[in-house]
């Protein structure tokens, strides 16, 4: 009896679910409440800080999605649009955004000092051996898109939100699992150097057409920290 | 001031007084003796762990990202800001020490070991319905909770709230324990539902309004609650949360699935949307049915008069309607349809909608404000949602479409003013 029950509410609500105009059925009909802060498809958002999500690998969209819902990284907004929905559905938001693929404007760096960006490009691309840091390429990739499975690209994100990650590392705001070198590393860093960095990143054009590498280039970098 | 001192000295003694007449407990009530533990164990945790995920007892008792069942989730009120005790099994924090009676106290009475009475956000005044077999049940479920070492966080209350002894002049005002009795008037699957809703399910809790001191004051006004930032509507009125007029199927689709569409429109958002997620899509369908059977049958109150307010000049008013026209133009037409109606389902109508025309207003300034997906229930797992626009639109501009889509397609109902939006930035996000 119950199972019929069930049964007969399932059918009836499948009919009753019926979407008509079979063209909104999509995915980008899904995603429309992520972009009043993300950005048209994922771009970037209105105010300056919100990051881009288009193009970064899935997994790690997908890991930061169940992360917002389940308490291990916080945003307010965030929290609240992702609690109450499956992996599986969160799953298939990260995968749209992720095989998007867009041009993005440069930023302008004027008004940052010569020697502050020339610092930041060497830490992004060579590290500092002195300082006991790896280059952001060791693990963001060559060109600094990311590399799969699950390491986000650092270009195409504002300079204040790159600032609030490394503060938010640094505070143990965010976290990863262990090896957590993202930790160990921005708190090794100077804030002069947190705003070399981040003003050389956020100032470098996206490379058109390219997404995250295959592979993270020195996965034991990250074992030599510890 | 010797009239003040003298005043003071009659006050305390009206206080003392009546703590003396309320406390101890008047309303103890310890009902048979449990069955030996271990019989309760093998038997009750089943129905168990039914009716403790249909009281969403881990709602309550679980912060986001923490242990379930080990506390510590915020509570804000307007007596201040609860913080929900550790349920698991550990002996130092949590009940792991308490006996099937203590638990049944705490349900049926309201006080915890060493009669510490509870404050009502522990909503013993539905719990004090359940049966003792089931409140045994429950008991027994919980007993398979891992201990977790969670330390409990101390309520953060105003004065006079944290003085916890003054519950004892509430209970007196508010509070007759008592198990449901059957209403031999009704069906059994009535008095099921009704033994549910009142009891284990606490829907009262928050589709309710409270008093000034938190109690929930049903009888002598007929109205939804306010908590938790939004608006629970009343379930005894067929223009906000009532049912009286659905199918069974309607009602029981928008408990498990967080959404129904066709003849009637129902979608939860905010803390029912929770409810729904944790609780009801797990429950049984004859348990839900019988829900729906007695929430059908609940008598559709007077309607409540509005509270007079403060409310736009006559000559504003057309500006204020040709501005939202624009903005539901150029932001709300695309899912919601030209005229408030929408040529599918991927939004629900605003033509004649409740949400739209409740009062109060809170909800509906959420959603815009807000947004927010559907649950992602089994029924409904790819849930569409609405976007957030706080990141956006002024509260000028909320409040103007706001405004005409109130006054368009049939809906009748007043003006929402920016400070009505600005008020409804505050709270958290739920």
């Amino acid at each position: 009896m119950r199972k019929t029950l069930g049964a007969l509410a399932v059918v009836l609500l499948a009919r009753s679910l019926t979407i008509h105009a079979a063209d909104l059925d999509t995915v980008e009909q899904r995603a429309l409440p992520c972009l009043p802060c993300h950005g048209k498809a994922g771009r970037a958002g209105p105010d300056g800080y919100y990051p881009r999500i288009a193009g970064k690998p899935a997994q790690y969209l997908l890991n930061q999605l169940i992360n917002f819902r389940d308490g291990r990284r916080w945003f307010p907004m965030m929290n609240y649009l992702t609690e109450r929905q499956p992996d599986a559905y969160l799953a298939e938001l990260a995968e749209y955004f992720s095989s998007q693929k867009l041009p993005y404007d440069s930023v302008s760096a004027a008004g940052v000092p010569e020697s502050t960006l020339a610092r930041g490009k060497v830490l992004a691309k060579d590290g500092d051996e002195a300082a006991d840091l790896p280059a952001c390429s060791a693990c963001h990739g060559d060109n600094l898109l990311g590399a799969l499975p699950a390491v986000p690209g650092l270009l195409g994100v504002s300079r204040s939100y790159l600032d609030a990650q490394l503060a938010a590392w640094r505070t143990d705001l965010r976290h990863a699992k262990p090896p957590d070198c993202m930790a160990t590393l921005a708190k090794r860093m100077t804030p002069a150097d947190i705003e070399a960095v981040t003003a050389w990143l956020a100032t470098q054009a996206v490379p058109e057409g390219m997404g995250p590498q295959e592979s993270v280039r020195s996965p034991g970098e990250c074992e030599k920290l510890k | 001031m010797k009239l003040r001192v003298t005043l003071l000295v009659v006050l305390l003694c009206v206080v003392a007084a009546a703590a003396v007449l309320f406390w101890p407990p008047r309303d103890r009530e310890i009902g048979e003796a449990p069955p030996s533990l271990s019989t309760a164990l093998l038997e009750g945790v089943p129905r168990g762990r039914a009716l403790v995920t249909l009281g969403d007892c881990e709602g309550c008792h679980t912060v986001r990202g923490g242990h379930p069942f080990a506390g510590g989730r915020s509570i804000p009120t307007p007596f201040g800001t609860f913080y929900s005790p550790n349920i698991t099994q550990d002996l130092q924090n949590g009940i792991g020490r308490w006996s099937a009676d203590d638990f049944w106290s705490a349900l049926h009475n309201g006080y915890a070991p060493g009669r510490k009475l509870l404050y009502p956000t522990f909503p013993y005044t539905n719990f004090t319905r359940i049966s003792r077999a089931d409140s045994d049940a429950m008991f027994a479920y919980l007993r398979t909770i891992a201990p977790v070492p969670a330390a409990n966080r101390e309520h953060h209350l105003k004065f006079p709230f944290n003085q916890r002894w003054l519950l004892a002049i509430w209970r007196g005002l508010f509070f007759t324990p008592g198990v449901y009795e059957p209403d031999t008037r009704h069906n059994a699957e009535w008095n099921r539902g009704a033994y549910l809703v009142q009891g284990v399910a606490h829907c009262s809790a928050c589709h309710e309004s409270r008093n000034a001191l938190g109690a929930v004051r049903s009888k002598d006004n007929p109205s939804g609650g306010l908590v938790l930032s939004w608006y629970a509507p009343t379930l005894s009125s067929s223009t906000e949360a009532g049912v009286q007029n659905w199918s069974e199927t309607d009602i029981v689709t928008l408990l498990r699935a967080g959404i129904v569409t066709g003849e009637h429109q129902g979608y939860t958002f905010g803390p029912m949307a929770e409810v729904v997620y944790e609780s009801l899509q797990q429950t049984d369908a004859a348990d839900l049915k019988a829900i729906a059977v007695y929430l059908k049958s609940l008598p559709e109150a007077a309607r409540k008069t509005e509270r007079a307010r403060v409310g736009l000049a006559p000559t504003a008013i057309p500006i204020v309607m040709s501005t939202g026209q624009q903005v539901y133009k150029d932001h709300c037409a695309r899912c919601h349809g030209d005229n408030g109606k929408p040529e599918s389902n991927v939004a629900p109508a605003l033509a004649n909608s409740r949400i739209v025309n409740m009062n109060p207003s809170i909800d509906a300034i959420r959603m815009v404000l807000y947004g927010g997906y559907a649950p992602g229930t089994q029924l409904n797992p790819r849930p569409f949602g609405m976007p957030p626009f706080y990141p956006t639109l002024s509260s000028e501009q909320i409040a103007s479409v706001l405004t005409y889509i109130r006054g368009s397609w049939g809906n009748g109902s007043s003006p929402i003013l920016p400070d009505d939006v600005e008020a409804g930035m505050t709270g958290p996000l739920w």
